[in-house]
């Protein structure tokens, strides 16, 4: 069961990614079409970022331990996604290998202006959280992994930025993701209590105790 | 409408390579020439195939196809994105329409847009068109110098400044119940500027009347300026003393100022200027000064530091 729903996330995930070469085919993507590639695999980068970063809080509300497991399917299609934005500003954009100069316009992109500085730090950031998103690495890292792994917080915020300081005018989509962002921070944080860290130090007060558990179950919260 | 078409272009008007990397000199001596002596001759036909630079050396500027030119626009009273005009101008409204212009002039007109078409016939122009977003295309553009309308009003002594206003219409122009920007959408141009052969007011596109994403049923273009400056659906053109304020302008201060001249050595804060992505082609190309109009405009600038006055 939880195979199928991989798959099926998987297919969803992508899903996108098919829609743009459909619409690049069929001469649907308008009189920019490298504008419209770029700015929806960007979207679609901070969507599942965003996704990923509900996972936890999700499952505190709901209960549903096993969603857990489908978190790092979301990460990595969000990783896809951020590389084929990358690529497109790369290679169709600025024309890097083939244009003479895209390099140096590149490298003086990312060190001049702040929204491309911000979006690259970003993708910098995800490419280690991708690498060890393995099990292998998991076991590895230990508790470190998920030290780690909170600079997903900091790509998307960065992420967001970058789509903030791109745009012209007042825009509400980027506000709206960074609120978004806010909120699952905030959801991160509190309410504390973990539906699955029911440890208890041998002293504390059975279970029938009213006080609540939270202060003292959180620090060994495994999510 | 009566289109006159243009004459062919001279391969003379190409810029030669030499002069082209001594162009800042150039255009010091030109500039004064122009002022001097070709000004009564000038005909009003910008340079159409001014090539760019070593790399994309050669390149002829070909008008965009009537659908991009339709469907791609910044045009916020309709929404921000660049599908919004085309999807959601079809209420507006264009006929019937006046333009009142007024202020600083001897004979202020209120005019229909019909006395406009019949009085100032149109002529052909085909420009670039820089958005300051960092795009381009090629545009051919029906419409009549902004000059003759000028001349008619009679601009007195004191005028200097000419400000356009566009109609505020929230029950056909979506955009404007959101505060993306403040309504109405306000320009203006130096009185030079607007009395110059190249400034049109824009009234069709490829022979057909102007649709209403492209700013029916009347337009300013500005060919060396960022797009924004030219303004749509103008309703309103005053003469002023004073520099009026402009949309962009108030929305960012530090990032649209009044000139909004093309400059590759000036960059937007956040983005770089140098180069430009052609609508239809696949790398993108240098961006020339003034859009490459520099040998028609360039003089109106002289001494002035386009880094300040941006």
């Amino acid at each position: 069961m939880a195979r199928l729903i991989q798959a099926a996330l998987v297919t969803a995930g992508l899903v996108p990614a098919a829609l743009i070469v459909w619409d690049a085919l069929h001469d649907n993507l308008g009189a920019n079409p490298i504008e419209q590639i770029t700015h929806r695999t960007g979207d679609w980068t901070i969507r599942l970022l965003l996704g990923t970063l509900a996972v936890t809080p999700l499952r505190r509300l709901t209960g549903w331990n096993e969603i857990i497991r489908y978190r790092r399917t979301l990460g990595l299609l969000a990783f896809t996604y951020v590389c084929l934005h990358f690529l497109t500003y790369l290679v169709i954009d600025q024309g890097f290998p083939i244009q003479g100069f895209a390099i140096r316009y590149v490298v003086e992109d990312i060190a001049k202006r702040p929204y491309i500085t911000v979006g690259f730090t970003a993708f910098l950031l995800l490419i280690p959280l991708a690498w060890t998103s393995t099990k292998g690495w998991i076991r590895r890292l230990g508790r470190r992994w998920k030290a780690l792994h909170q600079l997903l917080y900091v790509a998307a915020a960065l992420g967001v930025l970058h789509y903030l300081w791109l745009i012209k005018g007042d825009r509400p989509t980027p506000v709206v993701y960074g609120l978004v962002l806010v909120a699952l921070l905030v959801l991160r944080v509190w309410p504390r209590r973990s539906v699955t860290a029911p440890l208890r130090s041998p002293d504390a007060p059975p279970a029938a105790d009213p006080l609540p558990l939270p202060l003292r179950a959180r620090a060994l919260d495994p999510s | 409408m009566l289109i006159k078409h243009p004459d062919d272009f001279r391969s003379s008007e190409i810029t030669p390579e030499s002069l082209y990397w001594n162009r800042r000199q150039f255009v010091g001596a030109a500039g004064a020439m122009i002022g001097t002596t070709l000004l009564p001759s000038l005909t009003p036909l910008p340079p159409l195939h001014v090539r760019g630079e070593g790399e994309r050396g050669g390149e002829d500027d070909k008008p965009n196809s009537y659908e991009d030119i339709t469907h791609y626009n910044n045009y916020y009273e309709f929404g921000p994105d660049k599908r919004d005009p085309s999807e959601h101008s079809g209420r507006f409204l264009p006929r019937p329409w006046t333009v009142i212009v007024e202020g600083e002039v001897h004979k202020p007109k209120t005019l229909d847009i019909d006395e406009i078409l019949t009085r100032y016939p149109a002529e052909e122009r085909v420009y670039r068109l820089r958005c300051v977003e960092g795009w381009s295309m090629v545009i051919p553009w029906n419409g009549f110098p902004l000059s003759k309308l000028l001349n008619d009003v009679q601009p007195t002594s004191q005028a200097k400044y000419v400000a356009f206003t566009t109609v505020y219409r929230p029950s056909e122009m979506p955009g404007q119940n959101t505060n993306i920007l403040p309504w109405p959408y306000v320009e203006g141009l130096r009185v030079d500027e607007a009395m110059h052969p190249l400034t049109l007011l824009v009234t069709g596109l490829y022979g057909k009347p102007l649709p209403n994403q492209d700013g029916a049923p009347i337009r300013l273009v500005a060919p060396w300026k960022y797009g924004f400056k030219g303004i749509k659906a103008i309703v309103k053109i005053r003469l002023t003393r004073q520099q009026p304020p402009t949309t962009w302008s108030m929305a960012a201060p530090d990032e649209y100022g009044f000139y909004a001249n093309v400059n590759p050595t000036v960059d937007h804060p956040r983005w770089s200027q140098k180069r430009e992505r052609r609508l239809g082609e696949f790398l993108r190309r240098p961006t020339l000064m003034f859009n490459g109009y520099a040998e028609q405009v360039a003089s109106l600038y002289s001494g002035m530091d386009l880094r300040v006055n941006f």
